[in-house]
């Protein structure tokens, strides 16, 4: 048999129907998380239609772009005082209840941001299909999964077939061998990926991250790397499960269990790529050539070594990009001075980020002036946060320790930039006002946001350790 | 969905690279629960200040942009988020069909499924097309071609099944549910 890669083997254990000269593939979707913004139209279409949801219990719902994460009132309930976002939580609620679809609903124990949840709950699993209106379901790959974002339309499709159309995508080998220094983070090594392909230069494939360096990342760093794959066009990314990911899984509650555990475990033993398995394309990087990187543009592949200088613009987007920013080529970001700090979102709001986090500022204070946002990923991960205390560690240096949710990464819910400000966020996405209208964002690891935090300026953590 | 084969416009030229969703539509207005009247939003941060007025400088603002339906673009158009609202608020806007040298998946994806044709050209006519702004171009859904006024025709790559779904006004998810024994035979093989 001709070796298959892992995104092959998936792929092919899906097919409903294989592509035709007519018409895509149909592909099998074995799990579907859906949020708030992204569906509320398609349960419409649904109702138009007269259909059922055909597969309820492979759906799961929560809540997380359009919710506060403002501290909770008196009474222990989440606020929600934009009128638009109550309605589309209210909306969310009643779809789940007359569809039949277990919703994690805002502020309840499961409740938090899609792409944590899902993992936290063990409901992301090697060699399932994973799809979520939005592009950031990316995430799940860490697990090997074929995990990518659809639009509305799709999320449709999925409520009432558990099938898409699919026109199979290219294969790209990201290989990353060696040992990261230390200080070099998973979000420094996606950051690196995204400036060398650029941020188209992955369309149209999907990853597969492997090598030395990416099989020494715990579950939480791989799902950080996983997770900005579509910051350079692949709409998924994944890498093949081994003991870390088994050891991730085992016992979390929706993960097989007893007899069921083993045998699943046994099929997962078979998903990695088999050796000689061909990629339409390769791209390999030393891990020990890695440093800390930090975008200083408009677009994640605008990406530098936090040390090095930005570089001179050759073109006319480019320019467009520094003129937002307010930078100049050919000078360094570090000590370029801040107004805000986010520390959250899918790509870095698990409990190891807050722990690295948490590391820089204790016994330290926030600069002056610096507004701190801490946002957990996941309600669970503030409860194990405050168990061991890191509430306090932000909340003593200054910093605000909110609900879980988005938060500032997407602002539409009520936490945002002013026009203007500077952000060093450890979210994904630094386009033009991705953070609130005028708002400028340096994306970077959690420690560079937290040593940044400390000094009010762009700061190598590596300096305060 | 409607049917799509002929669309003749003048264009409207947004000569950047990477126009990614958060210009599109910025995600504040994700916050509809229905797609009607997203158009309204389109480029929001682009079209207007701070107090709502329109920026003259930018494109959509001159009157020469007017009832335009086919947009040209830089390369790698849509990129980022999956929000279809993308597409939603450019259809509502006017525009049928996005012209440029590359468009990112998701993008055009949901862009397929709202009658809105991405066409991806190679960078010569695109150069064409920057060059004059405003020219008249038709695009044919059925021929998979690209005209422009000059005569200059050029042929642009579209899946066989989308661009059925195109020229029939076909709704995919009504081909999906067609499917309904091959999808239960599926999940009856695996059960097994």
């Amino acid at each position: 048999m001709k070796p298959r890669t892992m995104f092959e083997k998936i792929w092919e254990a899906h097919l409903v129907r294989p592509a035709s000269a007519d018409t895509p593939a149909i592909l099998y979707v074995d799990l579907h998380l859906i949020h708030e913004v992204t569906s509320p139209q398609a349960f419409t279409w649904l109702r138009e239609k007269n259909l059922e949801v055909r597969r309820p219990e492979r759906t799961v719902a929560t809540m997380d772009h359009s919710t506060p994460t403002t501290p909770r009132g008196r009474d222990g309930k989440i606020q929600v005082l934009d009128n638009a976002a109550a309605l589309q939580i209210a909306a969310l609620e009643k779809n789940c209840a007359d569809f039949g679809i277990e919703l994690h609903a805002l502020g309840t124990e499961g409740q938090g941001i899609v792409h944590v949840i899902g993992p936290e709950l063990g409901l992301t699993q090697p060699g399932a299909v994973i799809v979520c209106g939005d592009s950031h379901t990316s995430t799940h790959g860490a697990f090997g999964a074929l995990a990518f974002g659809i639009g509305t339309s799709e999320v449709s499709h999925v409520l009432a077939t558990q099938s898409l159309l699919q026109q199979p995508p290219k294969t790209l080998a990201v290989t990353i061998e060696g040992t990261l220094h230390p200080g070099v983070t998973a979000k420094d090594v996606i950051l690196a990926v995204v400036a060398r392909l650029g941020i188209g230069g992955g369309t149209g494939h999907v990853i597969e991250y492997r090598g030395s360096a990416i099989r020494a990342l715990s579950m939480e760093e791989r799902m950080t790397v996983c997770n900005m794959s579509i910051e350079a066009g692949a709409r998924a990314g994944m890498i093949a499960p081994d003991e870390t990911t088994f050891a991730y899984l085992k016992g979390r509650p929706r993960a097989p269990q007893g007899a069921a555990w083993d045998k699943a475990v046994a099929a997962w033993r078979s998903l990695p790529s088999d050796p000689g398995a061909t990629f339409d394309r390769e791209e390999k990087f030393d891990a020990a050539e890695l440093e800390p990187m930090i975008t200083y543009g408009t677009n994640p592949g605008m990406g530098i070594s936090i040390g090095g200088p930005i570089p001179a613009p050759s073109n006319a987007t480019a320019e467009k990009a520094l003129a937002y920013m307010g930078l100049t080529g050919e000078k360094k970001l570090l000590g370029h001075k801040i107004d805000v700090v986010f520390i959250g979102s899918c790509t870095n709001s698990r409990l190891s980020d807050l722990r690295a986090a948490a590391g820089i500022f204790k016994g330290r204070k926030v600069a002056e002036g610096v507004r701190v946002l801490v946002v957990p990923g996941s309600q669970a991960i503030k409860k194990a946060a405050e168990a061991e205390g890191l509430d306090r560690v932000f909340r003593d240096a200054g910093a605000d320790w909110r609900e879980a949710g988005c938060s500032m990464c997407i602002a539409m819910n009520g936490d945002q930039l002013k026009p203007g400000q500077y952000a060093v966020s450890t979210s994904n996405r630094n386009f033009e006002g991705r953070q609130g209208a005028g708002g400028r964002t340096f994306l970077a690891s959690p420690l560079t946001a937290a040593a940044s935090a400390i000094t009010g300026r762009i700061t190598d953590a590596r300096e305060m350790v | 969905m409607d049917k799509v084969n002929l669309i003749t416009s003048r264009t409207v030229v947004l000569p950047v690279e990477n126009v990614d969703t958060d210009q599109i539509i910025p995600a504040r207005f994700l916050k509809a629960t229905s797609k009607i009247g997203l158009g309204k939003n389109l480029f929001a941060d682009w079209r207007f200040d701070a107090s709502g007025n329109p920026k003259a400088d930018f494109i959509l603002n001159r009157p020469e942009a007017s009832g335009a339906a086919i947009l040209v673009a830089g390369d790698n158009f849509g990129c980022g988020s999956s929000r279809e609202h993308a597409p939603w608020a450019l259809h509502d806007y006017g525009f049928r069909a996005v012209v440029s040298t590359s468009i990112a998946d998701i993008f055009r994806n949901n862009a397929l499924k709202n009658g809105l044709v991405p066409v991806v050209v190679d960078p010569s006519v695109h150069a064409k097309l920057l060059a004059a702004p405003g020219g008249s171009v038709t695009i044919s859904v059925e021929d998979q071609t690209l005209t422009l006024a000059d005569g200059t025709r050029t042929s642009f790559p579209i899946d066989p099944f989308a661009r059925f779904c195109l020229l029939n006004g076909v709704d995919e998810l009504e081909f999906l549910l067609a499917q309904e024994p091959a999808i239960a035979a599926f999940e009856k093989s695996r059960a097994a």
